[in-house]
C-alpha cells in the first residue's frame, strides 16, 4: 500500500520532470495563450522606451513592441513592458520571462551566435558618443585623457571605451553604473566628467536635463552600434513574425502607407501591388506567417509608420531632436532598406 | 524476508515489514531514511532539469572564457589589470576588492560595536540614549539604503575635482595634503627613493616583516614581566622599551629606504598621485561598518550585562576603578557571549559587501557576477564560481574566528 503510493508520487515527480524539460510549444502560441506579449524594454529612456505621467509606457522601441501585440493578438495594449537594464535583459530573454527584447541592443557577432539570440533587424542605427558639460572646455574625444567616464556596466560601449582609450594611448576611470537615471544623476554631481552611451541615448538623456545648453556631444563617434529587437534561438517563425513586423513598419514609410491613409488604402485591394501584398489585400504572406491576412495593417494602426513613430518619440520636433541621418530611408539617402513584400 | 531472525539480539521476535513503522526502534530510522530519499529526488530532478534544458537550449557548461581578454577596465584595482586581462584576473581583481572592503569594515565595525555597546551601559544619561538612537536608527534601515544614502550625499556635497581649479577656487586642499572631492579622498602616499628591493611591493613586505619581529620582541618581552611579576610581586617599566622596540627598527629601515611622500595635486581632470580612496568605496566601508556595528553594539552590551553584578562589585571592593574593573574583569569575561555573534556578523559583512555594484564598487559581484557575466553570457558558470567564492571565504571566517573563541573560551577542569 505504502510502496504503490510512493511509486505514484514517483511517477507523478517523472511526469512533471518531462513536461518543465520539453518547452515545444511555440512563442507564438504561448503568446496567443496568454493573450499578452511580454516585451523587455530599457528601465526608462526617454524617447525609447519609458512610461509617462499616466504610466503608459511610450517611445520607439515600444512603439515596435506595440506593433508585433498588434500583429500577433490585434491589440497594440496587449503589451506587458518588462523593464531590464543591460545586465539582466539577456538572461530574461534567454529564460523566456520575455517573448522578444526591443531595449536598444546592440548587433554584435557573440551576441547573435555566442548567447544564442537572433537578431530581426535594425531599428536605429546608432554610434556610441560622448557627453561633457561646455565648461570642461572638451572639444574633442582625444582630449579626455585622465577623465573619469561614467558608464553603464554591460553594455557593448563598456568594451568599446576601453578599446577608444587604449588605441589612443589616453587614460580614464571608468564609473560603472547600472542604469541610465543613476549615470544622469552622477553626471549632473560632477561625479564623472564624461558620460558616454549611444549618441541617440544621450541626445535623449540631454533632453531632460534641466539646462541642455550647458552640455555638448563630441564629434566622435567611437563604434558602430546598430540596434535593433531580438528573440531566442530556436523559434524561427516567431524571428520571422518579429522581423516582417518590422520590416512592414519600414516598408510601410517607403511605399507612402501612413496611420492616416491606411484605412484608406487597407479597404480593397489599389494600384500599387506591393501595398497589396503588405496589408493583406492580395495574396497570402500573412498566412504564410501563420497570421491573418490583416497583420501588417493593425501592426502600423497601432503607431504609424518607422517615419512616423521616428518623429513622434524621437525626431526634429521632440526634445530629443535627431535628424533622421543615417536612419532615413534608403531612397533619401540613408540605411533603412526593407527587403521586398513578394 | 517474513521468517527473517535477528542474530544478534535474542530477545528480539519475528521480524515484520509493518515493524518499520509501528515499532519505536524502527520507525524513526525509517523516516529518516524516506525523507534523504526524497531529498534525493528532488536534487536529483533539479539537477536534470538543468542539464536537460540546457542541452535543449544548446548551452554547455565551460569555464574556458576565463582564460579570455576581458576587455572592460575596472577603476579600483589592487593588482596590475588593464583592459587586455583575462577574465580570470578581472575576477581576481574583484575578491581582492571584496576582502579589501570586507576587512576594513569588519575592523570599525568592531571598533563602533564596541564602544557604542559599551556607552549604551553608561550611567550618563545622554550618552546612554545617544547610543540608543544609534543602535535602532542604523540597525532598522536595510545597509542597501545606507549604502546609497551615503553615497549620494558624498557626491552631492562634496565639491568636484574642478571646483578646486582657477585663482580663486571654490575649495581648497586641507594643509595642502589632503582632498576631499565627490569622487573619493585623495592622501599622499608613500613612497621610497632608495628602496633596496626593485619591486615596490617587496619594500612593503620587508617592512611588514620589520613590524612582525618588532610584535615578537615585545610579546616576549611582556611575558618576561609578567614572569618577574609573579616572582617578585612588582612589574618591571617596560613601556619604554616597548615604545623603542616598535619606532626604532622600523624607523631605521624607512630611514635607509627614503622615505618620502607624494602629496596629490590637480592634473588635468582629477587629482593625480598619492592614494585614491575612491567615494565608493568608503560609502560601502562606512555603510556596512555603522550598520553592522549597531547589531555588535548589542552583542556587546548583552555580553556585558551577561557577567553577574557580583564581578563588578567585587572589582570593586578590590579597589579597582571602573574603567579597569570593565577592562580586566568583564570585557575579558563578556567576550566568550560576544564572539560567537560576531562571527555571523563578520559573515554578514563579507556577503553584504556584494551589494558594492549599487555604488559602481568593482567588488567581485561586480567583475565576475557583473560584467564577465554580462560579457561573456556564462551566467551559471559565473554565479557558480561566485558561490563557490563565497562559500570558501565564509567557512574560513567561521574556522578562523571559532579558533579564536576557543582560546578566550571558559577553561574548563
Amino acid at each position: 500500500m505504502k510502496k504503490s503510493a510512493f511509486l505514484g508520487a514517483l511517477t507523478v515527480a517523472s511526469i512533471a520532470a518531462s513536461a518543465a524539460v520539453a518547452q515545444d510549444v511555440s512563442t507564438l502560441d504561448q503568446v496567443k495563450e496568454r493573450g499578452k506579449l511580454n516585451c523587455g524594454v530599457t528601465t526608462g529612456l526617454v524617447g525609447f522606451a519609458a512610461p509617462d505621467a499616466n504610466g503608459q509606457w511610450k517611445g520607439f522601441d515600444v512603439g515596435v513592441c506595440r506593433a508585433v501585440a498588434a500583429a500577433v493578438l490585434g491589440d497594440a495594449n496587449a503589451v506587458e513592458f518588462v523593464p531590464t537594464t543591460g545586465k539582466t535583459r539577456f538572461t530574461a530573454l534567454a529564460s523566456g520571462e520575455i517573448d522578444m527584447l526591443a531595449r536598444n541592443t546592440t548587433w554584435t557577432f557573440s551576441r547573435d551566435v555566442d548567447l544564442k539570440f537572433e537578431f530581426v533587424g535594425i531599428n536605429y542605427y546608432d554610434g556610441q558618443g560622448f557627453m561633457v558639460s561646455k565648461d570642461l572646455g572638451a572639444s574633442s574625444a582625444k582630449e579626455l585623457d585622465g577623465a573619469t567616464v561614467c558608464i553603464q556596466t554591460g553594455t557593448t560601449t563598456e568594451l568599446n571605451l576601453a578599446d577608444f582609450f587604449r588605441a589612443n594611448d589616453m587614460s580614464y576611470e571608468p564609473v560603472p553604473i547600472e542604469t541610465n537615471a543613476e549615470a544622469q544623476q552622477q553626471y549632473l554631481a560632477g561625479a564623472c566628467d564624461v558620460y558616454t552611451t549611444d549618441a541617440s541615448g544621450l541626445a535623449a538623456t540631454r533632453a531632460t536635463f534641466e539646462d541642455p545648453s550647458a552640455h555638448i556631444l563630441l564629434p566622435e563617434i567611437i563604434s558602430k552600434e546598430p540596434l535593433g529587437p531580438l528573440v531566442r534561438h530556436g523559434d524561427n517563425n516567431w524571428g520571422d513574425i518579429v522581423r516582417w513586423t518590422l520590416n512592414a513598419l519600414i516598408a510601410a514609410e517607403e511605399l507612402g502607407v501612413t496611420s492616416a491613409n491606411i484605412g484608406e488604402l487597407g479597404a480593397s485591394a489599389g494600384a500599387n501591388p506591393e501595398v497589396n501584398r503588405l496589408l493583406g489585400t492580395e495574396g497570402t504572406l500573412g498566412e504564410m506567417l501563420g497570421l491573418d491576412a490583416e497583420w501588417a495593417k493593425r501592426a502600423i494602426m497601432a503607431g504609424g509608420n518607422y517615419g512616423e513613430l521616428f518623429a513622434k518619440n524621437i525626431g526634429e520636433e521632440t526634445p530629443i531632436a535627431l535628424a533622421r541621418g543615417l536612419n532615413a530611408q534608403w531612397t533619401e539617402g540613408g540605411l533603412l532598406y526593407a527587403p521586398p513584400f513578394r | 524476508m517474513y521468517h527473517m531472525t535477528s542474530m544478534t539480539d535474542p530477545h528480539q521476535g519475528q521480524f515484520r515489514l509493518s515493524m518499520l513503522f509501528n515499532d519505536t526502534r524502527y520507525r524513526s530510522l525509517t523516516y529518516q531514511a524516506i525523507a534523504a530519499i526524497l531529498l534525493a529526488l528532488a536534487i536529483w530532478y533539479l539537477a536534470n532539469n538543468l542539464v536537460q534544458n540546457l542541452r535543449t537550449a544548446g548551452l554547455n557548461i565551460s569555464f574556458d572564457f576565463l582564460r579570455d581578454s576581458a576587455g572592460y577596465d575596472i577603476n579600483q584595482r589592487l593588482i596590475e589589470y588593464d583592459s587586455q586581462s583575462t577574465h580570470a584576473r578581472a575576477a581576481i581583481v574583484g575578491i581582492l576588492n571584496t576582502l579589501l572592503v570586507s576587512f576594513l569594515a569588519c575592523i570599525t565595525a568592531t571598533i563602533f560595536g564596541v564602544i557604542a555597546g559599551v556607552l549604551r551601559l553608561s550611567n550618563n544619561w545622554l550618552v546612554s540614549k545617544l547610543m540608543s538612537v544609534y543602535v535602532e536608527i542604523f540597525r532598522n534601515i536595510p545597509v542597501l539604503i545606507w549604502i546609497i544614502i551615503i553615497f549620494t550625499i558624498m557626491t552631492a556635497v562634496m565639491p568636484a575635482p574642478r571646483a578646486f581649479r582657477g585663482d580663486t577656487p571654490e575649495a581648497t586642499m586641507l594643509l595642502d595634503m589632503f582632498a576631499f572631492t565627490n569622487r573619493g579622498v585623495y592622501i599622499p602616499g608613500p613612497y621610497f627613493t632608495a628602496p633596496l628591493f626593485a619591486s615596490a611591493f617587496l619594500n612593503w613586505v620587508l617592512v611588514l616583516a620589520v613590524l612582525a619581529g618588532s610584535l615578537f620582541a615585545t610579546r616576549r618581552m611582556a611575558r618576561w614581566a609578567t614572569g618577574v611579576q609573579e616572582q617578585t610581586g612588582v612589574r618591571p617599566t617596560t613601556w619604554y622599551f616597548t615604545l623603542a622596540m616598535w619606532i626604532v627598527p622600523v624607523g631605521l629601515l624607512l630611514m635607509v629606504m627614503g622615505l618620502a611622500w607624494e602629496i596629490p595635486a590637480l592634473k588635468g581632470f582629477n587629482f593625480k598621485g598619492g592614494i585614491k580612496i575612491g567615494g565608493a568605496l568608503i560609502a560601502l566601508w562606512f555603510a556596512l561598518s555603522i550598520y553592522t556595528g549597531a547589531f555588535i553594539a548589542e552583542n556587546v552590551r548583552a555580553g556585558i550585562q551577561a557577567i553577574s553584578k557580583g564581578q563588578t562589585e567585587a572589582a570593586g571592593a578590590l579597589g579597582l576603578r571602573p574603567r579597569r574593573t570593565m577592562n580586566l574583569v568583564v570585557l575579558p569575561q563578556a567576550l566568550r557571549v560576544i564572539i560567537p555573534p560576531l562571527i555571523s556578523h563578520y559573515l554578514n559583512i563579507t556577503k553584504n559587501s556584494s551589494l558594492a555594484i549599487a555604488v559602481g564598487y568593482a567588488d567581485v559581484t561586480a567583475t565576475l557576477g557583473g560584467i564577465t557575466l554580462n560579457q561573456t553570457g556564462r551566467a551559471i558558470e559565473c554565479v557558480l564560481l561566485l558561490m563557490a567564492f563565497y562559500l570558501t571565504i565564509s567557512l574560513l571566517i567561521s574556522v578562523g574566528m571559532n579558533f579564536y573563541n576557543k582560546s578566550v573560551k571558559l577553561e574548563e577542569r
